[in-house]
Formats: structure tokens, sequence, C-alpha cells
């Protein structure tokens, strides 16, 4: 009878011993299979892309069509780049980050200021909402704003507005996450010392989350700036460095769209990815540094 | 037998009639008491008593909770405290916490000081060295910290934090300090510190103290405050109270039949 048992036993054992190996191969090949998009897109990028990336790339705007078209024929380098999307980029999340900031800052404190009141739990559902707004409805909706009634025309400014609506419900989520996170008792100390309310919140509440606001503000950023659709619809792009707000502005990713519909400029597509890339990455590991510092 | 009151001339601080509610549940009833300039009192009692929501109603801290109703008063100078503004109030009543809670971005100078950041008074730089050199002398910590004094306050141990934390409170040079177990957070030679300093700090200050500790109430308190279930139960001075408790409740209590 026990003899028995045992056999049964070790079968069983073998079995899960199989089992146990199926899966954690299965765990690791499902990894592997998660990450190698990235690392191909990386590979693939710098492979093609390096080849342009220089200190014109940079500092020079796009080059015409002709330009480009001779340069292929002779199989030289592209002249020109990307300075002009580079700058329309930067204007952009500036004025973005200028209009996110202030009023997503705020609404993350009201949010904190009145847990579980309605008023604060519509306002953050709806802000869960704008989150999953596509960003092309952004965009017509700074379109029918911005581009029609303020700036008549295509604009910086429209971009800069959709971008910034984009960035909004992040910023919020991540005030109100920081300002919980911050025990009461610091709150209570500061107004026990008959601190106005204002000065609670700007010298004691946003100093201690300090680094935990700046994440989700450098998330945002590094959410934007990518995004193509809603700068189609609101800045449409510019061929040289525009710093008027009210008037069309380049951007990285447009420019991108822009070298891929034309056939002679297809080779500046990878090393403004690559750019691109670069940008997005080192936003997200610059901010994932402030969130491991604040733990 | 809420009526227990000893009635004192010139008191630091008058508390008439006071009942707090939270949602319509009564956390403090009608407790009316005197409390005496230059001592130590102690409010005891067993958990739910409502001795911290009565400390906290004395600088109005209580009105963050939510659905909070307030009614008597609680005379300071003959003024009644819930028709001041909170900002001159609290500036005559420091506060203390349960566990030291120093401002982590400030450094130990900024701590001491915040009162009067916070507030947005400036001081020239000759006042705030001697305000902060004061303060930190009068809690025992000057000599400990006069070398680190722009490093993090979160930096020192925890008995050392709450001393920067009274100091914090007596920069602003209140009248009244509130305590709300100050030492129930710290190990018991860092206990004893703060326990010499409040008997030191009595000079000049009165000490309303929340203790769930009744041998640190018999050490160091002046007079005591019994409460049992929202009422004042019995008041008067420690030492009678602990060798000859008028009511059945405080006897119970202090030989440990409950609490």
């Amino acid at each position: 009878m026990n003899a028995l048992q045992a056999t049964t036993y070790q079968d069983k054992s073998s079995g899960r011993i199989w089992k146990d190996k199926f899966i954690q191969g299965l765990v690791i090949f499902l990894s592997v299979v998660t990450i190698s998009p990235i690392a191909l897109i990386i590979y693939k990028l710098f492979v093609e892309g390096y080849k342009q990336i220089s200190l014109g790339f940079i500092i020079e705007n796009t080059p015409d069509t002709f330009a480009a078209m001779t340069a292929v024929a002779n199989d030289e380098r592209i002249p020109g780049g990307i300075a002009n999307g580079l700058v329309g980029t930067l204007l952009m999340i500036v004025l973005a980050s200028a209009i996110a900031i202030p009023v997503g800052v705020l609404t993350g404190i009201y949010l904190y200021e009145n847990q579980g009141k309605m008023m604060a739990n519509l306002i953050r559902n709806i802000s869960d909402i704008l989150q999953g707004v596509p960003s092309i409805v952004l965009g017509l909706i700074s379109y029918l704003w911005i581009v029609k009634h303020v700036t008549m025309g295509f604009s910086a400014l429209a971009g800069s507005v959709s971008l910034a609506i984009m960035m909004l419900p992040m910023i919020v989520r991540s005030t109100e996450e920081t300002l919980k996170m911050i025990p009461i008792t610091l709150k209570e100390a500061a107004l026990a010392l008959g601190a106005p309310y204002y000065k609670v919140i700007l010298k004691v509440l946003i100093p201690t989350g300090y680094s935990g606001l700046l994440t989700g503000i450098l998330l945002g950023i590094s959410r934007i700036l990518g995004e193509t659709a809603p700068l189609m619809l609101t800045a449409l792009g510019s061929s040289t460095i525009n710093l008027d707000v009210t008037k069309p502005t380049s951007a990285v990713p447009l420019l991108i769209w822009e070298f891929y519909n034309d056939p002679n400029m297809i080779g500046l597509i990878w090393s403004s990815s690559l750019l691109l890339m670069a940008f997005v990455l080192t936003l997200n590991i610059v901010s994932k540094q402030f969130a491991a510092k604040r733990r | 037998m809420t009526q227990t009151i000893a009635e004192i001339k010139n008191p630091a601080l008058s508390i008439r009639d006071l009942s707090i509610a939270y949602d319509k549940n009564y956390a403090v009833k009608n407790v009316t008491v005197d409390i005496k300039k230059n001592t130590v009192t102690a409010i005891m009692g067993p958990s739910g008593c409502g001795k911290s929501t009565l400390l906290r109603a004395l600088n109005r801290m209580h009105e963050l909770y939510e659905n909070i109703t307030t009614e008597g008063k609680v005379l300071l100078h003959e003024e009644n405290i819930y028709d001041m503004s909170t900002i001159k109030l609290r500036r005559q009543m420091g506060m203390v916490f349960q566990r030291p809670n120093p401002f982590p971005t400030m450094s130990i100078f900024d701590n001491v000081i915040a009162g009067y950041k916070l507030n947005g008074n400036s001081l020239k730089k000759k006042e705030k060295d001697e305000i902060v050199e004061r303060s930190l002398r009068d809690v025992a910590l000057w000599d400990e910290v006069k070398d680190s004094l722009h490093k993090k306050g979160t930096f020192l141990s925890g008995g050392q934090q709450q001393r920067l934390c009274i100091a914090r409170a007596l920069a602003f040079g209140p009248e009244i300090i509130l305590m709300d177990e100050p030492t129930s957070a710290l190990d018991p030679i860092a206990t004893s510190k703060v326990e010499d300093l409040l008997v030191k700090l009595k000079e000049h200050y009165t000490i309303i103290l929340v203790t769930h500790n009744m041998s640190q109430a018999a050490r160091i308190s002046d007079y005591s405050l019994f409460m049992y279930l929202g009422e004042l139960v019995e008041y008067g001075k420690t030492k009678n109270m602990f060798t000859n408790p008028k009511d059945p409740r405080t006897e119970q209590y202090l030989t440990g039949k409950f609490g």
C-alpha cells in the first residue's frame, strides 16, 4: 500500500516538474517577445539613421526636394536638417506645459482636498475619459477653437492647446497621487503654525511632492513629444524656423510624416526618428530616476 | 459629575460648555474647565474618550475633519477662539504632534523659523539667527545641531526630531503649547529628555498634554483631567487625583480596571 502511494506520488511530481519547466520557459519566451520589438526598433533606427546625424542635421532647416533629389542621385548625404522641427517642437512643448501644468496641478490639488466628494469624483472621471480621447479628436477641437477663431489660421498656439489637453489628465492624476502619499501630519504641522492654506500648498505640499510632480510632468511631455495627428490639423508645418505662436510651425513628428511622403527625403526619416526616440527615452529614464529617488 | 472645575483666577484658557460632535456623535460633551497658567495639564482617559478631539479643538485643528459641529466657548484672554481667525489663534497656541513631523524639504534652521516663513513674515538675518538659537536652546538641542543647522531636519534621530518640532512651536513665542502624545513614538531615553524639557518649559509656557501613559502624567503634570466617553469626569491636582480620586471611574482607570 505504501509502495503504491509512493509511486503515484513520484509520477505526479515528475509531471509537476515538467509543468514547472514549461511555464518557466513560457515566461522567459514571452518576456523576450515583449522586449524584442523595442530592441529591433532601436537597432533599425540606429543602423539606418546614424549616417545622417551630424551637427548640420540639428542646426539646418529641411532641404527642398530638389536639393535632396540631387544628393540622392549623386549618392551623397542629403543636405539640411530638422532645426525647424526641433525648434517648433520645443516651442509647442513649452507653451503646452505653460498651459497644462498650472491647470493640472491645481486640479490635482482640488481632487486631493476633496476626496470622496461628488464634484471631485466627477472631475476625476472626466479627466480619465479625457485621457482616452483619440488625439486626432483633440486636434479637431483645437482646430475649431483656435485655428478658426483665435489665430485665424494654422498656428503653434493651436498645436500647443491640443497637446496641453493631452498632457492635462496625466498631470492631474500624478499630482493627486503624489499629494496622497504625503503624510497628513505635515499638512497639519503647517496649519498648526497658523499658515494660510495657500502657503501650506505652495511651501509645504508642493516642495515635498516635487519629485512626484516632476515625474508626472516629464511623462506628460514624453507622451506629447511624438504626437503627430493633432499637429497636422493645427500647427500644419513650416519649412523654416518659426517663433511666432500665431504662425504655422513645424515639429519633428510632422517632419517625419513629410519626409515619408517625399521619395527623395525618405533617407531623413530614420535619423529624425532616431533623434525623437532618443528624446523620449531620455525623458522616460530621467522621470524614472525622479520616481525612484522619491521612494 | 461633569462640573468638577475649580474656578481659577486669571486662567491661561477657559473652556466653557464645549461639545464637539462628528456626524452628530458627540466626542466631547459639555466640558467646562479652567487651565492654570504655567502648569503642565495632562488630559488622560481610555482610547476614544475624546481627549485628542478636545486638544485639537483648542487650536481649531479639529475643523479639518468633515461634518463637525462645535458648541460652547473657549476663552483666551476673554476672547472666544471660535470668533478669532485661526491664523491669530494658532500663533498663540503651538502644537506638537504624536509623531515627529519636521518639514522634510527644509533645513533644521528653516524648520525652526517655518512659522514665520509660512506666514510670510520676513525677518532680518540677525533676528532669524536669534530666534533659531533661542528656540533650539530652549529645547536643549542647540549643542547637538549647531554645526549642522543647514542640514535637513529629517536626518536627526526621532527624539531630536521631536525636540525640533517643539522648537518650531516655540519659535513663534506662543503662550500655550498643545501636545498630542508627544512621546508615544519615542524610545525611553528620548522620552525622558522630552519630559525633562516640558517641566522646564512650563516656566514660560502653559502646556496641555494628551497622554496615554499614566505614569507620564504622574511624573510631569501639575493638573490632570480625566475624560471618559467624552465627559470630563474629574479635574484636579495630579497628586490628589492619583492618591485620592473622587470619582469611582477615575479610580478604576488609574488602578488599571479599564483603559
